[in-house]
């Protein structure tokens, strides 16, 4: 009797926790979609416009689309003589470096702060957010007296030290958030096991922090390609970025300044979508930005 | 086969702070398995890496077979570290994980792939060369971790607390695969821990170590029947120490005299210490004392009485038959057994 009285009642309850499970479950496929169509439309979508200001000859109130169309200003961006392409290349090139440089530089910045405990380091974490709290300009104008009489203004090596003062703090912060959730002994049973000091790094630590250091990577070149304001000042007109190329056809000439913007945002996203999986929710390097 | 010797080693951590291990001088046996014993924080794991290189001696010197190693880095050292918790490689296979050190010391794949199967055999893992370590339980991973380390066949193999993060049925299982591997490759092997009853029934020898500093360096029944002081016989679950004066083979104390032939002191002020298992009640014998019982416990496999002998209380631990006998505030008579009396120097000596 009592047996029987049971039973029904322990199934009953198994019922509900699976059915509870499946609900959930199917939120979370849910929430996946909401995720990705909120990224396509605030991603993709202003792009759109952009395009189609690009392709438009003849585009006036109130008129939804362009009334006539014309490949006039994806010629001009592809013609040699505006050398867009090479401009491009050379935006290309400085976030690259400078990317390259805040991996170097910031990846053991990041351990340092992620890991040890010393004398002065509220003062140091504070230091290294500095560039990102203080107005860049302000910065800059500092910066650029330093520059000129360094011989480094109006040059590309002047230009890519200057980008990297907003991109580091981001590549430190991340890395740090990173090495504060890594655990060392697995670096010391490496060594143990046989492993020289250059193995450990390449087999252990760079497979632990590689999520990391592509998200730090993201940031750093995002914010080199589409900085403006330090370019300017810094380069002096010398050095020609894709962002400065782009402000002066915003006025002038609205389909040129669509094309362009359409090549300038393209690798952006691109950079973005290939690095999406290391942007996860659960990820250890977007955690560690939450701690800042 | 290798013998590990440390003399005088020494590190401090902090200028400020007593020394985590202080002046240590222990000879480790070839082909022996060694416990460092003592409470946390009392220099067992700081030593162990030093002895594996992964932390340099602030003084003092380590030899492997009477050469110094100090300025030979880890990777070279053969002496091989299994952390407490295992620290299976994440991204890596069991194989590769298994593999690892073979791979860094430039063995062919095939000869690795060969091998990582003998190891599993060997810890009862067969077949699982493909999973990933967060697919094991924790009794597996250890036993990786252990494969890992045996596979390199290391001249010394340091194993940090290896039973401490398992289940009891496992840690036996575990306890049994250690001694077996050990006896069967005769490594020489050094064990960290803090239980007393896992060093005893695995150790060869014991070092106990007490604020970075050796207390004694002792096969496992030594602890019990000969400390050699009043806290190494309480770290090893004694109870009963009566102060008094040794003088020809007998002491003097306030509940009476008793013979007592074995001895860590020549003589003077000395403690009497007689473990609860050794203290009977009811026969009249002689080193006899009469005491009134205070209380009891049942514990089914044993009894334990209190028992008051003038100001004095004493702990005795008896067949569970006995609570039958008596009952609390009964004069019963005490005996010590002369044989399992074992006078140590005064407590405050140690101090």
């Amino acid at each position: 009797m009592v047996d029987t009285k049971i039973e029904p009642t322990a199934a009953g309850a198994g019922g509900v926790a699976a059915e509870d499970k499946e609900r959930r479950f199917s939120w979370r496929i849910t929430g996946r979609w909401v995720g990705i169509t909120g990224l396509l439309a605030f991603l993709v979508a202003p792009i759109v416009p952009l395009f189609v200001w690009s392709i438009s000859f003849r585009w006036f109130y109130p008129a939804i689309l362009p009334t006539e169309y014309s490949a006039r200003a994806w010629t001009e961006v592809i013609t040699p003589h505006n050398d867009v392409l090479g401009v491009a290349w050379n935006t290309a090139l400085i976030a690259l470096v400078v990317t390259a440089l805040s991996i170097l530089l910031g990846v053991p910045a990041g351990r340092a702060l992620g890991l040890y405990e010393f004398r002065g380091k509220r003062l140091v974490e504070w230091m290294i957010l500095a560039p990102i709290i203080v107005p860049g300009l302000a910065v800059v104008l500092g910066i650029h007296v330093l520059f000129i009489r360094a011989g480094l203004s109006n040059s590309i090596p002047g230009v890519i030290l200057v980008h990297l003062v907003p991109t580091l703090p981001y590549m430190t912060l991340v890395m740090s958030g990173v090495f504060a959730n890594y655990d060392t002994d697995f670096e010391l049973q490496a060594r143990s096991l046989g492993a020289s000091r250059w193995a450990t790094q390449r087999l252990i630590t760079l497979p632990a922090i590689f999520p990391g250091v592509v998200v730090g990577a993201l940031f750093a070149f995002i914010i080199s390609w589409s900085q403006y304001v330090l370019t300017l000042l810094i380069g002096g007109g010398q050095v020609q970025t894709l962002p400065l190329l782009l402000f002066g056809f915003v006025r002038s000439d609205p389909a040129i300044a669509g094309a362009l913007s359409v090549v300038f945002i393209l690798p952006a996203v691109i950079v973005l979508l290939l690095s999406s999986r290391y942007l996860s929710g659960d990820n250890a390097a977007v955690g560690g930005i939450g701690n800042i | 086969m290798t013998q590990v010797t440390l003399s005088g080693l020494t590190k401090i951590f902090d200028e400020k702070s007593p020394p985590a291990v202080d002046q240590l001088d222990l000879e480790i046996e070839s082909g022996k398995l060694t416990a460092l014993l003592g409470p946390s924080g009392c220099g067992k794991t700081t030593t162990m890496k030093m002895i594996a290189g992964l932390l340099r001696p602030t003084s003092g010197d380590i030899s492997f077979d009477g050469d110094s190693i100090l300025s030979i880095p880890p990777e070279d050292r053969g002496a091989v570290m299994v952390f407490q918790n295992y620290l299976l490689f994440p991204y890596m296979t069991i194989a590769e994980n298994i593999g690892f050190g073979l791979k860094m010391r430039k063995v062919d794949r095939k000869e690795i792939r060969t091998r990582v199967t003998d190891m599993l055999d060997l810890v009862q893992l067969p077949g699982f060369e493909d999973r990933k370590p967060r697919q094991l339980s924790g009794g597996q991973q250890q036993r990786i971790a252990l494969a890992r380390a045996l596979i390199v066949q290391p001249n010394v193999l340091l194993l940090d607390e290896p039973l401490s993060n398992l289940d009891a049925h496992l840690r036996d299982e575990m306890r049994e695969l250690i001694r077996r591997i050990q006896t069967e490759m005769g490594i020489t092997t050094v064990f960290v821990t803090h239980d007393q009853e896992e060093a005893v029934v695995l150790a060869d020898r014991i070092a106990l170590l007490f604020d970075g500093r050796l207390q004694q360096f002792d096969v496992p029944d030594a602890f019990f029947e000969s400390p050699q002081s009043v806290e190494i016989a309480k770290f090893f679950g004694g109870t009963n120490f009566i102060p008094g004066r040794y003088e020809g083979g007998e002491i003097t104390t306030a509940i009476g005299r008793f013979r007592a032939p074995r001895s860590a002191v020549a003589g003077g002020d000395a403690v009497l210490s007689i473990r609860p298992e050794a203290v009977t009640l009811g026969a009249d014998g002689g080193n006899s004392v009469m005491g009134r019982i205070r209380s009891h416990v049942y514990v089914g496999r044993y009894a334990r009485f209190r028992v008051t002998l003038g100001d004095i209380e004493v702990e005795a631990v008896t067949d569970p038959g006995q609570v039958k006998l008596f009952n609390d505030g009964d004069e019963v008579p005490v005996t010590f057994d002369s044989n399992k009396i074992w006078v140590i120097g005064p407590a405050a000596a140690h101090e």
